[in-house]
């Protein structure tokens, strides 16, 4: 399955804080058919620094990010539905970002780029269902930041949501999420290179950016994992180098994984991106998480991973908490997993069978729009 | 097709007939969700299940059942007062800590509460235990004394004895041998009493 981005514009997008984003472009994906009664699709979120490619192949044989549980007989079964995921406000791969040209100035917004949150990427995501003519989702899914996307859409939008999918996510982020987000933005703002955000067409802010996808990299894998993965192995030698060189192998690692990000994501986009999660709260505004809930109406499948400490199992248990706490219709499971959390994108075999059962029954009892 | 051919299990049969059509049902300790799926698609339940044990977890989201995975004695205190009609607690009262704590919770989160166990009063245990001179081991209660599941052991009569402790009302009660259900002294002859449950109504 070969796929092709395609894109959508609007004039203009109103966001949190007061602001208006004008000329605002979503990049985007579909597989699978809408049926004719258009009751089949799902919108896939995605994490961090993912996009609008999620499933299938590319034109450069790359395959999408959940190629896994998005395509034939996979969980998101593109024989039985429509998937579409787009890439989110802020991003760097085809939808407005702050790399984008900022209207009337024929140059990048950079940290001009106003500021966004979940629910900025989420209405925006509604304006591309409108525009794809589809009145109620099947389910919106995703893991990590896809999944608080997930719960702002049942919250936001619940008319339009018949399931929700929340996986290895949060309803807020803690003190150590945003700590960590933290640690990664000032490697790339105290990068001499970062010129405070006009980077672009000169040298970028590669050491700061890759030592930020470092940290990042270490926080989604799990202790067992890496034991597994690197252990004490050393990099192409037999003794230490005793001159800071790579000595071993998770060295080595977090060096290529490093600068491979930097080719493909904007250190802008990094800090932007990470601050709409260290923003998200579903309880602003409300007396408890289950208040903020209350007007959900959707189905819940919401699942974590044993060995998550990033998004630990606890934060998903405190959303299933608030929604059992008003009777809301919640499953949950935590999966068993040795690879931390990243597991919801590498560990997908369980949850596979979890989604394809949960989507079946909520095929089958579609409720379409309350009235 | 006859529920117990469905099911299985004797109980099943049981309370699948206690549950009147349409009705919020909760069953604790769901396993893989057997009860609740042959509840959805025959009674046209609303239904919900707790179950701990991960692969069955994992099995009862599969067949489409609401389930949470958690600890039934700590799990039941997140859902409101009178959230469901009928409360399942099918041969798992005996594996319980805090038995009686857990049923009160149920009646504030039930109107109804089905309960089943294993009757130890049966004379295959009485007779197992005098013969034998060690823990019974039979059919109904097969485990080794270090590997069992059961916390508790109790009779017919000890949990008819509770009932009035407690002053709940009991709506019904039904003895089972096997799949023939019988009422002649059921501490003796039952291997699995069914109960259905209310709490009593206090006048304000």
């Amino acid at each position: 399955m070969i796929t092709e981005t395609k894109c959508a514009q609007f004039d203009s997008l109103a966001l949190e804080t007061g602001e208006t984003l004008r000329g605002v472009q979503v990049a985007y994906e579909t597989y699978g058919e809408l049926n004719a009664q258009r009751t089949n699709a799902i919108l896939v979120l995605h994490a961090f620094t993912g996009d609008a490619h999620a499933a299938g192949i590319d034109h450069e044989g790359k395959p999408g990010w959940w190629a896994n549980m998005i395509g034939p007989g996979k969980a998101f079964d593109t024989d039985r539905y429509f998937v579409i995921c787009s890439n989110v406000l802020g991003g760097c791969r085809g939808t407005t970002g702050p790399a984008s040209e900022r209207p009337g100035t024929g140059r990048p917004y950079g940290l001009r780029f106003p500021g966004i949150t979940i629910s900025d990427m989420v209405r925006l995501q509604k304006m591309l269902v409108d525009h794809l003519g589809i009145e109620r989702l099947l389910a919106v899914t995703g893991g990590s930041m896809g999944g608080m996307q997930a719960l702002e859409w049942a919250v936001a939008y619940p008319e339009t949501v018949e399931a929700c999918i929340p996986i290895a996510t949060t309803a807020r982020h803690s003190a150590q999420q945003i700590a960590f987000n933290e640690t990664g933005r000032q490697a790339i703002m105290m990068d001499p290179d970062f010129a405070g955000g006009d980077f672009y067409g000169g040298k970028l802010p590669a050491r700061g950016l890759s030592v930020a996808r470092m940290v990042g990299h270490i926080t989604y894998m799990s202790d067992e994992s890496m034991r597994e993965k690197f252990g004490r192995r050393l990099r192409n030698r037999e003794e230490f180098s005793y001159d800071f060189d790579v000595d071993f192998e998770v060295e080595s690692y977090l060096r290529y994984r490093g600068t491979q990000f930097v080719g493909r994501f904007d250190a802008n986009s990094y800090l932007y991106i990470t601050k709409a999660m260290d923003y998200f709260d579903l309880t602003a505004g409300y007396p408890s998480l289950a208040a903020s809930l209350e007007r959900a109406t959707s189905r819940f499948l919401v699942i974590s991973f044993t060995s998550d400490w990033l998004y630990p199992s606890y934060q998903s248990q405190e959303i299933v908490n608030a929604l059992r706490s008003r009777n809301h219709d919640v499953t949950y499971c935590e999966l068993s997993s040795n690879y931390g959390h990243d597991a919801f994108l590498v560990d997908v075999g369980e949850q596979t069978e979890i989604v394809k059962g949960f989507l079946t029954r909520c095929a089958r009892e579609f409720r379409g729009a309350a009235r | 097709m006859k529920v117990r051919e469905v099911l299985g299990r004797s109980d099943y049969a049981l309370i699948s007939e206690l549950i009147p059509e349409g009705a919020r049902v909760l069953d604790l300790g769901c396993g893989d969700g057997a009860l609740l799926e042959w509840l959805k698609a025959n009674k046209h339940v609303e239904a919900r299940g707790v179950e701990m044990r991960r692969e069955l977890v994992q099995q009862a989201i599969a067949r489409g059942v609401t389930v949470y995975q958690g600890d039934l004695e700590s799990s039941l205190r997140e859902y409101p007062d009178g959230a469901f009609d009928y409360v399942v607690l099918s041969q798992t009262l005996q594996e319980l800590r805090q038995p009686l704590q857990v049923m009160r919770e149920i009646l504030r989160i039930g109107r109804y509460v089905v309960v089943a166990f294993p009757n130890f009063g049966h004379w295959r245990v009485r007779v197992s235990h005098l013969f034998s001179g060690r823990a019974p081991r039979t059919q109904l209660f097969p485990y080794g004394w270090h590997d069992s599941p059961n916390v508790h052991f109790l009779t017919i009569l000890d949990f008819e004895e509770t009932v009035g402790e407690q002053g709940w009302v009991v709506e019904k009660r039904m003895f089972l041998s096997g799949h023939i259900r019988g009422t002649v002294l059921p501490n003796l002859m039952a291997e699995v009493a069914v109960y259905l449950i209310r709490k009593p109504v206090r006048p304000e």
